[in-house]
């Protein structure tokens, strides 16, 4: 059979044994994966599928504005708080209002400490399994085990025989008892894991402490924002009043003791991250270094928003501190500025998305966008409407939509970031990925792959981790210099807004780049857009065909064995997909509700 | 049947001592505010009942509970799934995908037929035939029904599984139903929140190992443990209420000084749960005392109860001894009090009080 070569550049060749995993796990949300496998068992077709839909920004139309965040917060739980920021500044940016630069600093240590558990917890719980065997770490010698920890990362403290053996033991214990739990049915037996036994087992150690160090991270947010999971937030600023001194200073949100807490976890992270996260990336990378597959659209089209502002109210690129910008056709000497105001960049398109546009050849600008569902299957699909063994790729097939940038599909997420940072002389960057590079001892082209994506996590998370201290210092400093206001409220009220606005607010999830577009039209949501990250990797084809950042990481990469799904799951897994977010919502008018049927 | 092993031979057979065993059951026994007295109960039902698989689904969800969950301080989220339950099935955590996923349902359902807790955390979608969340080819629910048909009890957790929750809010467009409008014949505890807390959360599943029973719940299905008290009534900011000292705007004086936030949308006085007496992450906060008003999250239908920062009009009379079955049951029934009348009425009282002592 003929392939056919999509206008970015792969050759589909729906001809081999198709494959699907449904559902793809240790993922947020439900996604299905469909490949077709050639007799060399190399992947020669990918289809992604997201598989649910939850009609949030149908349901935000007329709502108060102020509101928006808590709503949108609940797009994820698990990048919690990056759509309420992202939701607070649209409408910031839609009514006009400056925040303080104390609220600046509080919501950047919020979004970077987001980054660092995202990232840890992604890579030790959801990602890990894919590259570590835990039940070939019961073959390890702890001894050995040990020698390796303290070589890797000298300064852990949790690094003797003993303690290894100990873990080993239980570990063992688990194994024997044929109560496998979350590691029941895994593909333990097949060759795409390459550790030797003494590094598994010191990545499953590792897997046991950030589960029991995750927690702490998160518990900035509980100071600064009352709850972690979905902290709270607040247009015009954030809602912790601070007072250092004087009466009652002991109940405010914010005082010596509350900042004293926060300035001990962010220490902590740090130290966990550089002497945890970071050595076992090197690691285990320094096992799989041949293992170059899934680059996928990395070398040829990325994008970031950007984010960090260092001062507040300023989302100019030179204020932000995460880099912005497009790289396509993989040319590295030019970076794109992007506009997300701009109808001609952002557009989605839907023509293999189920929802339906009056002319699907056209892409829309999300301020402009619609969303009205249309779930049915193509001609070639098998099985029926409700119970699915086989996709039609050629027509609609997932509910999410195809967002692309001046009409290409890109990738999102920290890969992206740090090769748009990288093109751009990001200092911090550009150190830590030569460094990485040297002591995995590749050339800057294995940026390009599944390891690559996995460890400009890894990387991210270390500079997040550290900018989290100087945001700290920053808002110390600012207290100090007589500064302790946290909110604007000049523009609270509804009733000082003008009759229409609009606004769109940024940010860059721990997935990618993340923006929402409002319409505010007599103090009530008149539209609402988000384009997510996972929209942006996850995207089915769009209407001249372009394959997404998932299905053209897939491409080409050989599967050990076709009936386990290691190899698809460690590629996809690399792009963190969150899939209740990606799910998209509503267009600008109405009447589209009642296209919703009730049954 | 295979012989099944107590909770206790586990935590042993995890290298567990019994010194820590025993301090693990005086933190739960804390936990779920039990007081030390029932240490030895629980480690006696735990030296004695086998170990429960659990099965944890996730239909129209953020995953904002299993981000609460893996938070929790005591016991620690790790000790929860490798020593106090068989966690068998989390499509968010478990190493297998697609087939070897799903052919864990069916073992499951062979081998602990009417034994194991199903966990449902997120809703299905009723409409477009259930296709609106798919797994495995198939609407979500579908699913759904076939593992409760078989399981011991349900724990819905948070607010989408118990109320509906976002997806659920006006219009719905998904028809997104909480589990017990779907499985009508199963018990359910209900452990709304968005998420609950993540200490909750652990609580009432030790609870419900340690001690072989559901715990007692209210009539809309919680339990009494942790949700039978509004926020208001153990608020710590509750004697500025009754002083009649507000926060009138966001980081004004009154919001530095730790002010009452009813003014600016506490509902606080009519949610029902544990955040000012558990508090969040391990009781180190919780919204109100970080500057925040309540926004009701454990409520049914709090989503459409007007703006987050409306004042609430519709307070009802309460003391501290009312619990959710007398005031929450009645909610509907305008028997209440309005809010300024008993502000009003408390600092009356306050301040006959203060004229008496001087």
């Amino acid at each position: 059979m003929a392939t056919i070569q999509t206008p970015n550049g792969f050759d589909l060749d729906t001809s081999g044994q198709r494959v699907v995993v449904d559902p793809v796990t240790r993922i947020e949300g439900h996604m299905r994966c469909e490949v077709n496998i050639d007799e060399q068992n190399f992947i020669r077709n990918a289809v992604s599928t997201g598989t649910m839909w939850r009609g949030l920004e149908v349901i935000l139309k007329g709502r108060d504005p102020r509101d928006a965040w808590a709503f949108t917060q609940r797009i994820c739980g698990v990048c919690t708080g990056t759509h309420a920021l992202t939701s607070v500044r649209a409408v910031e940016d839609a009514l006009g209002i400056d925040i303080p630069e104390n609220a600046n600093s509080i919501r950047n240590i919020m979004q970077l400490s987001l980054q660092v558990h995202d990232h840890l917890v992604h890579f030790y719980h959801l990602h890990a399994l894919d590259w570590v065997n835990p039940v070939n770490a019961l073959k390890a010698d702890p001894k050995a085990t040990s020698e390796l920890q303290q070589q890797v990362a000298p300064h852990h403290p949790k690094s003797s025989p003993g303690y290894f053996r100990d873990i080993q033991n239980r570990l063992k214990k688990f194994v024997e008892s044929g109560q496998l739990g979350p590691f029941k049915n895994g593909y333990w037996t097949n060759p795409a894991y390459k550790l030797p036994p003494e590094a598994d087992l010191m990545a499953v150690t590792h897997y046991l402490e950030a589960l029991d160090f995750q927690k702490e991270i998160m518990t900035t947010r509980t100071i600064f924002g009352g709850k972690d999971t979905h902290p709270n937030w607040l247009v015009g600023g954030v809602p912790c009043a601070i007072k250092m001194d004087g009466d009652l200073a002991a109940g405010a949100p914010i005082n010596m003791e509350r900042l004293n807490y926060v300035s001990g976890v962010i220490d902590r992270t740090l130290e966990f991250v550089k002497n945890v996260y970071i050595p076992d990336i090197l690691a285990i990378g320094s096992f799989y270094k041949d293992w170059l597959y899934g680059g996928g659209l990395s070398g040829q089209s990325v994008l970031a928003y950007g984010d960090i502002p260092d001062r507040a109210n300023d989302y100019s690129a030179e204020n932000l501190m995460m880099p912005q910008g497009a790289v396509i056709d993989g040319n590295l000497k030019e970076v794109h500025p992007i506009d997300l105001r701009d109808p001609e960049q952002i557009q989605e398109f839907v023509p293999h998305s189920w929802y339906s546009y009056p002319d699907e050849a056209k892409g829309l600008h999300p301020w402009d966008g619609i969303t009205e569902p249309r779930y049915e299957l193509g001609p070639n699909a098998k099985g029926t409407k409700t119970n699915i063994q086989q996709l039609d790729e050629s027509a609609k097939y997932s509910w999410i939509k195809a967002p692309r940038w001046r009409g290409h599909a890109m990738e999102v997420g920290p890969l992206a970031r740090y090769v748009v940072g990288y093109a751009q002389g990001h200092e911090y960057f550009t150190e830590q990925i030569n460094r990485t590079l040297k002591t995995l001892d590749v050339p800057v082209t294995a940026l390009f792959s599944t390891l690559g994506r996995t460890a400009a996590r890894a990387l991210e998370c270390e500079w997040a981790a550290e900018m989290q201290r100087y945001f700290m210092d920053k808002l110390i400093a600012n207290i100090k210099a007589g500064d302790s206001a946290t909110a604007n409220v000049e523009r609270f009220d509804p009733a000082t807004w003008p009759t229409e606005v609009k606004g769109v607010g940024f940010t860059e999830a721990p997935r990618g780049a993340l923006a929402h577009w409002i319409k505010i039209k007599d103090t009530k949501i008149d539209n609402y857009q988000c384009v997510v990250p996972t929209t942006w990797n996850g995207s089915p084809r769009d209407n001249e065909g372009n394959i997404g950042a998932f299905e053209a990481s897939l491409m080409n990469t050989k599967v050990e064995r076709a009936e386990e799904p290691v190899e698809i799951l460690r590629t996809i897994h690399s792009f963190d997909p969150c899939l209740a977010c990606s799910t998209h919502v509503m267009g600008p008018d109405g009447e589209e509700l009642a296209e919703v049927k009730v049954r | 049947m295979q012989q099944r092993e107590t909770f206790y031979d586990v935590m042993r057979r995890h290298g567990i001592t019994r010194r820590s065993f025993l301090k693990f059951c005086s933190l739960t026994a804390a936990a779920l505010g039990l007081g030390p007295s029932f240490a030895p109960k629980i480690a006696e039902a735990m030296e004695t009942k086998p170990r429960i698989p659990v099965l944890w689904l996730h239909g129209l969800e953020c995953t904002c509970c299993s981000e609460s969950f893996i938070r929790s301080a005591h016991p620690l989220a790790k000790d929860v799934i490798l020593s106090m339950i068989s966690l068998d099935y989390d499509d968010t955590i478990m190493a297998a995908a697609g087939e070897q996923a799903e052919a864990i349902i069916e073992e499951t359902i062979e081998k602990y037929d009417g034994q194991y807790i199903l966990a449902c955390e997120g809703n299905p979608p009723l409409n477009e035939d259930g296709m609106y969340c798919i797994q495995a080819g198939k609407p979500y629910v579908e699913k759904l029904r076939h593992m409760a048909d078989h399981c011991k009890a349900i724990i819905a957790w948070g607010s989408c599984a118990s109320w509906g929750c976002v997806q659920a809010a006006r219009p719905n467009p998904t028809r997104a139903t909480p589990i017990h409008k779907v499985i009508l014949d199963k018990p359910i505890v209900k452990v709304p929140g968005c998420p609950p807390i993540a200490e909750v959360m652990t609580g009432v599943i030790t609870y419900m190992i340690a001690f072989d029973r559901l715990p007692e719940l209210d009539r809309q299905g919680r339990p009494k443990m942790f949700y039978s008290q509004r926020l208001h009534d153990k608020c710590y900011r509750r004697p500025h209420f009754d002083a009649g000292q507000f926060v009138e705007h966001f980081d004004d004086e009154g919001a530095r000084k730790g002010y009452c936030l009813y003014k600016v949308g506490c509902k606080g006085p009519t949610t029902y749960n544990a955040c000012s007496t558990v508090r969040w992450n391990g009781g180190l906060s919780f919204p109100i005392q970080a500057g925040h008003p309540c926004i009701g999250c454990s409520e049914d239908g709090f989503w459409d109860k007007g703006s987050f920062y409306d004042r609430l009009t519709d307070i009802h009379g309460f003391g501290v001894e009312a619990d959710a079955d007398q005031i929450g049951g009645a909610a509907a029934a305008a028997v209440g009090v309005a809010v300024a009348a008993h502000a009003g009425a408390s600092a009356i009282k306050r301040a006959r009080q203060k004229g008496g002592d001087s």
